[in-house]
């Protein structure tokens, strides 16, 4: 077992599928000669060469329309957007192209299509940058979103998603780059659409993905010191959305805390609160809390910020409220 | 402005109904086709569903009240309405309305009857429990009568309680209203019914008894129990909530065994010829026509009943109705209880039809499709335990009737034919009625003219 960062994980990735498959390209602002925004790609260019590590111009449209007509010939593009803000601009080419073209054009064509992008606040780049709009993507049938909360977890998915057939949006976290986790030797694979436990417990079941899932783990360390065992289910796909698990815990421990760093309102918790209560409404021995981000636009002012996206402390209080 | 539900008509002769129970409390929001409350006729309990969606205005007549067919029981408001709406609404007596209207109303597996026992193979050991003793007597108590609202701890109108706790509560049979709730605003959670102890005092009751045995099965003898000390824990004692047939079942027993002046007389019927001559009709028998030994009771009763129109009767006041129907009730087993289904004019009818009549009401009343005409109109009851082996036992009366025919196994025994001793099938049967109606001479008179008809069979096909 390696201990790398999350960006060593995710490079690695790439860097392994596009040893695997020629078909494998990658494009995106600055991805090539500067190495990624995030210095993700960085010596790809010179390993790989221009063709198959392409920079774009500052144009989202393009490059999500560009990977889509790419993977329509039988490439499989891994577009970069710099951030999942700017995919607002590309929103047509996701929602109404990526998402659906395989279904309107009755299957006669696959979009073995990745979009990586990152998302999340907390680094003080204001309202428009730092926003996590998850679950507006998760909205849409035809788009797979899948985001990770560990290391491992991002290599394997990210090569998972290389390798799919179908149109996945890869939501990274700006402010898990740099943590660190165990990954396992040689090749792996994480599947798409499971979710699994974290943390195992009894008394409350935690939902959460991607960055929440390290604020979750830091609240269950700390209500473990007073007794109470809290199980933390990772969804890590939102779509398509595996209950099971979540499920299965539920119904062990009666009560749930659900996570996430998007607001509140037809959020991710709204989604997983709804199945637990469609589908084990005689097992829910509390109202199910919700953990979110507060209800404005992102301050930039970093108390601010702070005091708007969820911390540790939110969870806790979330759990007594349950237990 | 309000809507208002009535009493609604139940069956053809329906003229007045009792609301045993409001379903819906005041205030309580409802929606079309919600069981609204529980109305009992003579014959059958059963639940009427709300006819609009809104929230309960008013109960206009008390639990336990006797009501005219079509007179308003309830004002329902619309969704959203003010009081002061309904309020307005009200000041005209809302005079008896359009179909549309009308209450619907479902009939469940009917409650009602007694300690009789079905006649079917099928019956269930359960039923057989339920005896002629009837159930607890503790299940009365809570439905006589306009009966004082119990006031649990409630807020804002509901029973605070999660949905887990509600489903183990149903579980282990409490009642949420005697929990203290641990949870925020006092709701119950699942530690509360998991900290409560089952009543250790609480003694067995009768439906904790040991399930009767199965009918003796001669091909498939069962090994008798292992002896040897017992190992392992005893089971804990078990809570098991009362249901709505087995309630209606208690109050009905206990009305009768109250208020009716029960008197008994026992004979032993020699059927070795009824037997003969079943075995002989059977023979030309399909399977699922093959008469049974209470065919031929029903026909021997009701035949002899036309003799007896003093026991074919009810008290009604200070009168004696004497009915020119002879409608006789026949107790059929059903997973948690009994009912009676009624063979109309089994006087009249051959056995045959006795049979396939009985046999279609009973398997309509198992599988919860019981029609009310099924159940209506019974003038005599006959309860057959003959195939459990029972030397004798005696029914309590189905109310308004005024006898029941108790009816036990046939089985081989001496008997002296003409000063010799020899091997008849004996079968005992035992009357229960009721003194205000009849004396004992014309209920031992009854029970002998009897004999004429189980002794002497052929009668009974062309009686």
């Amino acid at each position: 077992m390696a201990r790398i960062t999350m960006r060593e994980a995710i490079s690695q990735a790439l860097w392994e599928e596009m040893e695997r498959d020629p078909c494998v390209f990658i494009m995106g602002e600055e991805v090539g000669v500067w190495g990624g925004t995030y210095a993700v790609t960085k010596g790809f260019y010179d390993h790989f060469g221009p063709e198959r590590v392409r920079d774009t111009p500052i144009s989202e449209a393009a490059i999500v329309g560009g990977a889509i007509g790419a993977s329509l010939t039988g490439l499989r593009p891994v577009a970069e957007l710099m951030t999942i803000n700017f995919a607002f601009v590309a929103m047509d080419h996701i929602v109404n192209e990526s998402a659906k073209l395989h279904y309107m054009f009755g299957g006669q064509m696959i979009l073995p299509l990745v979009i990586r992008t990152v998302g999340g606040g907390g680094r003080q780049l204001g309202a428009t940058h730092s926003q996590t709009p998850d679950a507006i993507f998760a909205h849409f049938p035809g788009l797979t979103v899948v985001s990770p909360g560990t290391v491992a977890d991002a290599k394997g998915l990210l090569k998972s998603s290389i390798r799919s057939d179908n149109p996945v949006l890869f939501i990274e976290h700006a402010t898990l780059y740099q943590m660190r986790g165990e990954v396992p030797d040689g090749e792996y694979l994480v599947p798409i659409g499971k979710s699994t436990i974290q943390r195992p417990g009894s008394d409350v079941t935690i939902v959460t993905y991607s960055k929440m899932l390290e604020v979750s783990l830091k609240a269950a360390d700390q209500l473990a010191k007073e007794g109470i065992e809290a199980e933390i289910v990772d969804l890590r796909t939102l779509r398509p959305l595996d209950m099971e698990p979540v499920l299965e815990s539920f119904k062990k421990t009666n009560r749930a805390v659900i996570v996430e760093e998007g607001w509140r309102s037809f959020g991710v918790g709204s989604e997983v609160a709804s199945r637990i209560y469609e589908e084990a409404f005689d097992y829910v021995d509390a109202p199910i809390q919700r953990v979110a981000q507060k209800e404005v636009p992102l301050p930039y002012n970093r108390t601010l910020e702070q005091m708007a996206l969820p911390q540790v402390d939110d969870v806790i209080a979330a759990v007594k409220e349950v237990v | 402005m309000a809507e208002t539900v009535t009493m609604p008509k139940l069956g053809f002769d329906m003229a007045e109904g009792t609301l045993v129970r409001w379903v819906k409390s005041e205030g309580e929001a409802v929606s079309k086709g919600e069981t609204l409350a529980e109305i009992e006729t003579d014959k059958a309990t059963v639940e009427v569903e709300s006819p609009y969606s809104g929230v309960i205005h008013k109960h206009l007549v008390e639990q336990g009240a006797v009501v005219p067919v079509g007179s308003p029981i309830a004002e329902v408001t619309a969704p959203g309405e003010t009081a002061a709406e309904s309020q307005e609404g009200k000041t005209e007596p809302v005079p008896q309305t359009p179909a549309a209207e009308k209450a619907e109303v479902k009939v469940t597996p009917k409650p009602e009857v007694e300690a009789q026992q079905p006649e079917s193979a099928g019956a269930q050991a359960e039923a057989a429990r339920t005896g002629p003793n009837g159930p607890s007597p503790q299940t009365e108590v809570q439905e006589k009568g306009p009966e004082t609202k119990s006031a649990p701890p409630e807020v804002g109108g509901i029973q605070r309680a999660s949905p887990l706790a509600r489903r183990l509560a149903v579980e282990r049979g409490l009642d949420l209203t005697n929990i203290q709730g641990s949870g925020p605003g006092g709701r119950i959670v699942k530690r509360d019914i998991e900290t409560i102890q089952v009543q250790p005092a609480a003694p067995p009751q009768p439906s904790q008894a040991p399930a009767a045995p199965p009918p003796p099965d001669k091909k498939a003898p069962t090994p008798p129990p292992a002896v040897g000390i017992p190992t392992g824990a005893i089971p804990e004692d078990q809570v098991v909530p009362v249901d709505r047939l087995r309630r209606a079942i208690g109050r009905r027993m206990v009305e009768s065994k109250q208020q009716v002046p029960h008197f008994y007389i026992t004979s032993a019927y020699d059927v070795a010829r009824m037997m003969e001559l079943r075995k002989q009709i059977n023979a030309y028998m399909p399977d699922d026509q093959k008469l049974s030994v209470n065919d031929f009771i029903v026909k021997a009763a009701a035949l002899t009943l036309r003799q007896f129109p003093n026991i074919n009767a009810s008290l009604k006041g200070d009168q004696v109705i004497r009915y020119g129907h002879v409608n006789i009730g026949v107790a059929v087993a059903l997973d948690a209880g009994l009912i009676t289904v009624v063979c109309k004019d089994a006087d009249q009818k051959p056995i045959r039809v006795i049979s396939r009549e009985v046999k279609e009401m009973a398997a309509r009343a198992r599988s919860g499709k019981v029609k009310p005409d099924d159940i209506e109109g019974s003038t005599f009851s006959v309860s057959n335990l003959g195939m459990y082996n029972v030397e004798d036992f005696a029914a309590i009366i189905n109310p308004p009737e005024a006898a029941i025919l108790a009816v036990g196994s046939v089985k081989p025994a001496p008997v002296a034919v003409d000063g010799e001793l020899k091997v008849g099938m004996l079968m005992k049967a035992t009357i229960s009625a009721d003194h205000r109606v009849t004396d004992g001479a014309e209920a031992a008179h009854y029970m002998q003219a009897l004999a004429r008809y189980l002794e002497d069979p052929l009668l009974l096909l062309v009686g």
